[in-house]
């Protein structure tokens, strides 16, 4: 992975000094609290339901077994010993002291870490896909160029103040897996016809109140000019994008109101003066960049699957881990492992302190002592010799983060919902909690298959809900919590968004929902379908007949007028 | 006097901005006497009358307002000046490296407005090189550290016109 050069680690630690001076200032009176809330916010601080919550940079998902330690460290120093992992490559504390942050943050320098504008109106984290560098599929590793923006971004002077957030994800496989579709910008790396690395730009997509899927900008972007093509997305952007009302003001409002063609034909010409200027990315800086991702010193593995086939016959929950919690890997002998976040009864994407350094000391002696953050939620061992998966479970099981429910219905992505966040219209862990609660049995979770069910507590949908097959959006309908469902969402090459069934649901109702839902494919299914192949063959309308059987279907409430900072 | 940072220095400042209020049309508004920061729409309404005051006057742009049209008009003006409505409307650091960068606009450009502390290093790197900042707050302490935040940067940009990854390359 990437280490810091003595210049990256003066740029972090300047950003340590001027927030405690900024915390300083804002304690004397001399900030005011506006005049403070953009400063916190571009370094992760947000001002919650019980106390700051401290948003943590995880860049593009990976982390070093000694960054995981420190992460422990400061969650049980500083907060009530847990973190949450959001959806994107963020760790989330919830009960930090705001005097205590410059400390964190300078905790956090010591081990090339930060939480630079992991919030506010600027460039945020730059994102990817969990398997980036060992997936199969993969046309080529999206981490150098990652790493690339994220340096770009990191500081940048003409884009701090932003009509809105904006955020960018890359992948470089054939098979999406980090919503490029629904980013500010989204970047597929392709090989071109010359061989070389080539980005396809989407801009515009986003969730949020109003979802939208990208559009392409331009098919075909020669690495070189990344910088500068995002530079002119920006300013265009910065200049043109609404700021009068911050529901208004993401990008795809621009670009729908443009339309794309105008809207790449004002890129082009910005980009006309940008192009080859300075900004142009070297190979002598691609190569420096890249030779912090190349391959660890994989050993030639004996073959292992007869000895997998013999562990996974003579132990069932095994071979459910097996078939739920690892994943193909390019080298043969070798196999990606997701350590759940989604265990039963237990609020999606928490960790707590002890769990990280188990998942450290297991990246450690697996996993060439490194691991990364899946915007699922969950955690990825990305490198594990097949010869060690049984004992790596084993003890995997003992921390609590065995369960076998990776793509199947309890491995829900989910926001922190009404029980942290201000935003919220209705808590989503407990809908979770419930579902998990009702799916509990293994034979009958297995049964049911590949089924994603995401849960936003608002119409910001940080819990991604849209994208869900089965998506669970909390709403406020007279004051009181209510769920609206949507099905047929879909990540991927073809991410769509889902439709909502109609009216919403109390809490209470929610799981029976969920179980009709369920209850109608398994009655419709033919042989290997999974949910999602059975309700894109029937419909939705046997599904709705059976969730509202004896309900008046009136119209969708309307959500509430909120917006997340 | 109102105290400014330009170039470096605190400096007394003698110019005074003119600024439309409510009522105020830009074709009729009397023109003051002295040094004064016009607003883009007065130069455009009341060209002929600015330049015969005959004495040297500055050009303000509000956030919403571009280079683009006041670019052949660079010889008239002493300064240029961009409004920051509120700290956080960022367009103006667009507009000021573009009148860099792209226009070559080489002389006093100066941030008014809801100009704080914590912006002044991006202001600078974007090619401001006065600052007005907003009254009541401590310019000496902005003077003292708010340059020098950062001692290296990853972009390129008005200040730096090499991006980090070309000098250490070299
Ligand atoms: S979706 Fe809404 S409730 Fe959930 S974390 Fe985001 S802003 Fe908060």
């Amino acid at each position: 992975m990437y280490r810091y050069n003595p210049v990256d680690h003066a740029i972090v630690r300047a950003r340590v000094e001027q927030f405690r001076d900024q915390v300083a200032r804002w304690q004397t009176g001399e900030l005011t609290p506006e005049e403070f809330r953009p400063l916190r916010l571009q370094n992760g601080l947000y001002v919650q339901r019980h106390a700051p919550m401290l948003r943590i940079a995880v860049p593009y998902g990976l982390l070093s077994s000694t960054q995981l330690r420190k992460l422990a460290f400061i969650a049980r120093t500083y907060d009530k010993g847990y973190g949450h992992f959001s959806t994107r490559h963020n760790l989330q504390l919830n009960w930090p002291k705001i005097e205590d942050c410059p400390d964190i943050l300078a905790h956090l320098a010591d081990v090339e870490m930060h939480a630079i504008q992991t919030s506010g109106n600027c460039i945020r984290n730059v994102t990817t896909d969990q398997f980036a560098g060992v997936a199969p599929d993969e046309i080529i590793d999206p981490r150098p160029l990652a790493e690339i923006i994220r340096q770009w971004s990191t500081f940048h002077p003409e884009f701090a103040f932003l009509p809105r957030k904006f955020k960018i994800a890359i992948s470089g496989t054939a098979d999406d897996r980090a919503l490029t579709w629904f980013h500010d910008i989204g970047l597929h790396l392709n090989a071109g016809m010359d061989g070389q690395p080539h980005f396809r730009v989407i801009v515009g997509g986003g969730l949020g109140r109003t979802p939208i899927r990208g559009q392409i900008v331009r098919e075909s972007l020669e690495w070189q000019h990344i910088l500068t093509y995002c530079e002119a997305i920006l300013r265009v952007y910065n200049r043109y994008g609404r700021r009068d009302n911050p529901f208004k003001a993401r990008i795809k409002i621009l670009v729908q109101a443009l339309g794309i063609e105008e809207f790449a034909r004002q890129v082009e010409e910005e980009w006309l003066h940008l192009k080859n200027g300075p900004s142009t990315l070297t190979q002598a800086e691609f190569d420096r960049v890249s030779t912090f991702f190349t391959a660890p010193a994989y050993s030639p593995q004996a073959d292992s699957d007869e000895l997998l086939d013999h562990q996974t016959l003579a132990d069932k929950a095994f071979a459910r881990w097996i078939a739920r919690c690892t994943h193909p890997h390019k080298i043969a002998g070798y196999a990606a492992v997701t350590l759940s976040l989604k265990k039963h009864g237990q609020a999606p994407g928490d960790i707590t302190a002890d769990q990280m350094d188990a998942v450290a000391d297991l990246a450690d002696r697996y996993s060439f002592g490194e691991l990364r953050i899946s915007h699922e939620q969950n955690i990825v061992l990305a490198d594990v010799p097949k010869a060690d998966l049984y004992e790596l479970w084993q003890v995997a099981k003992a921390a609590g983060l065995a369960t076998p429910n990776i793509g199947l219905l309890t491995d829900m992505i989910c926001c922190p919902g009404g029980d942290f966040c201000d935003l919220a219209n209705a808590k989503s862990i407990p809908i979770a909690n419930a579902i998990q609660a009702r799916y509990d049995d293994l034979d009958h979770l297995f049964d049911v298959g590949d089924l994603e069910l995401n849960i936003s507590g608002c119409m910001n949908s940080c819990g991604h809900h849209h994208v869900a097959h089965i998506g669970i959006l909390g709403v406020d309908k007279n004051d009181a919590e209510f769920y609206q469902v949507t099905l047929g969402g879909r990540q991927g090459n073809n991410a769509q968004l889902g439709k909502v069934i109609g009216p919403s649901f109390s809490a209470q109702e929610m799981p029976d929902v969920i179980e009709k839902l369920i209850g109608v494919y398994i009655e419709h299914r033919h042989a290997d379908e999974t949910f999602l192949d059975t309700l894109d063959r029937i419909g939705a309308e046997p599904f709705k007949d059976k969730v509202y059987e004896g309900k008046v279907r009136r119209g969708k409430p309307a959500p509430t007028e909120k917006e997340a900072a | 006097m109102a105290r400014i940072i330009k170039q470096g220095a605190l400096v007394d400042d003698p110019w005074q901005i003119l600024a439309l209020n409510e009522g105020d049309l830009a074709e009729t508004v009397p023109l003051p006497t002295g040094p004064v920061i016009f607003p883009f729409d007065v130069w455009q309404a009341q060209r002929e009358a600015v330049l015969a005051r005959d004495i040297p006057f500055g050009l303000w742009l509000d956030s919403h307002q571009g280079p683009e049209e006041i670019a052949v008009d660079f010889g008239h003006f002493a300064l240029i000046a961009i409004n920051f409505p509120k700290f956080v409307d960022g367009r103006g650091y667009s507009t000021a490296r573009l009148l860099r960068s792209r226009f070559g606009w080489m002389g006093e450009l100066r941030a008014i407005g809801d100009v704080l502390h914590d912006q002044l290093f991006y202001m600078k790197r974007c090619g401001f090189n006065s600052f007005a900042l907003k009254a009541g707050k401590d310019i000496d302490g902005a003077l003292a550290t708010a340059f020098t935040t950062w001692q290296d940067n990853y972009q390129a940009a008005v200040d730096q016109k090499q991006p980090l990854f070309r000098r250490s390359a070299a």
